[in-house]
């Protein structure tokens, strides 16, 4: 089928919204650490990796709601879609649990999200590598101090070692929707805007597994399970983590402060 | 002197933090963090002390390597410089053509 020029316009908010989602949720989620964290350097380095990920998401946000044309700013796109207009993928909405399955999942995502941001750095698109140029040195930031941790935890103690292995176990399966191909990767590709996700795989894998080797940890077999938060398929845990993230816009709209 | 045990949070060293800013010639002293070695230092003195453009280099030295002089010896250490006056290079007199010493 032959796609029309809205139809590809429509097709490049849905991916730019993919990715802004993607890092706004992971960046709400790993707030939640905030005055948690199991040392206070740590706690302190969690916080600056959330605000790291939302400021991404705000600039990509912000990008799509020009592009879309409604007049919707970044924050009526945060603060006021609903659930199933969400396009994040389903990895990063999954509650923190523990410190072993935040640091793996900062690991997995920002390893993809590197490899993004270096594709995107060429997009026709130029406010688009704009952002990804600026982005990138933040992620390749957030890759190291996750790749560091999941390697001193991985091959750690006995106890260590068993949590990370059950993390890895857990996350796994997740990773699969990152590399799920899509019509909307398709057009935008066409046009030089993106890149498809499902060509990063090999990348991200040549990346991820031989830390994950070093880490003394098992590559969980792929089952047939595929999550599709980013088509606005989520799971149980999205509500709940979006009615604290919108609550003080719905509650009192328009408040600035 | 008795010999003082490593300062220690569980196993984790204590680590005096040096950063150098982006017009700065020296390294000067920030502050502390705990790390288990020398890599995770630097990582973590990035997070706590260049969150706001402090710095462009870092510096670590474990706190139980550096040796400090004894601050009950500070009389006889450091009193007797106080009337050394002459030892300030103040009492020269500086042709005219010399402006900015």
């Amino acid at each position: 089928m032959k796609s029309t020029p809205s139809d590809r316009a429509a097709a490049q908010i849905d991916y730019l919204l993919r990715i802004a989602d993607s890092t706004l949720i992971l960046g709400q989620r790993v707030s939640e650490w905030c005055g948690h964290g199991p040392i206070l350097e740590e706690d302190i380095a969690l916080a600056n990796t959330a605000l790291d990920l939302i400021g991404q998401a705000r600039l990509v946000l912000g990008h799509a709601g020009r592009l879309d044309g409604r007049g919707r700013d970044e924050d009526e796109l945060a603060f006021l879609r609903a659930e199933g207009e969400f396009r994040n993928v389903t990895m990063v909405e999954l509650p923190n649990y523990d410190f072993a399955r935040t640091v793996l999942r900062n690991f997995l995502f920002c390893s993809f999200l590197l490899r993004l941001w270096q594709a995107l750095s060429a997009s026709r698109d130029a406010e688009l590598a704009a952002i990804a140029a600026k982005s990138l040195k933040e992620t390749r930031y957030h890759v190291r101090h996750a790749a560091d941790w999941t390697l001193r935890l991985g091959d750690g103690t006995e106890e260590s070692n068993a949590k990370m292995q059950t993390a890895l176990d857990d996350l796994w399966p997740y990773t699969a929707e990152l590399f799920a191909p899509s019509t909307e990767d398709d057009a935008v590709v066409d046009g030089g805007i993106g890149v498809a996700w499902s060509s990063l795989q090999a990348p991200w894998e040549a990346s991820v597994l031989p830390v994950l080797a070093d880490a003394t940890l098992r590559i969980p077999v792929r089952g047939a399970f595929l999550s599709r938060g980013k088509h606005g398929i989520h799971g149980e845990h999205l509500g709940r983590l979006l009615a604290e993230m919108q609550f003080l816009q719905r509650a009192y709209p328009g408040n600035t402060w | 002197m008795t010999e003082h045990a490593p300062p220690c949070v569980g196993q984790w060293s204590l680590w005096e933090i040096f950063i150098r800013s982006r017009n700065g010639l020296d390294h000067k002293h920030c502050g502390s963090v705990h790390a288990p070695d020398a890599a995770m230092a630097l990582q973590m003195a990035r997070d706590v002390y260049t969150r706001r453009m402090e710095g462009v280099s870092i510096w670590a030295v474990r706190a139980d390597q550096i040796h400090a002089s004894d601050p009950d010896a500070k009389p006889e250490m450091f009193d007797p410089a106080d009337d050394k006056i002459y030892r300030h290079p103040t009492f020269y007199k500086l042709p005219d053509e010399v402006d900015s010493i």
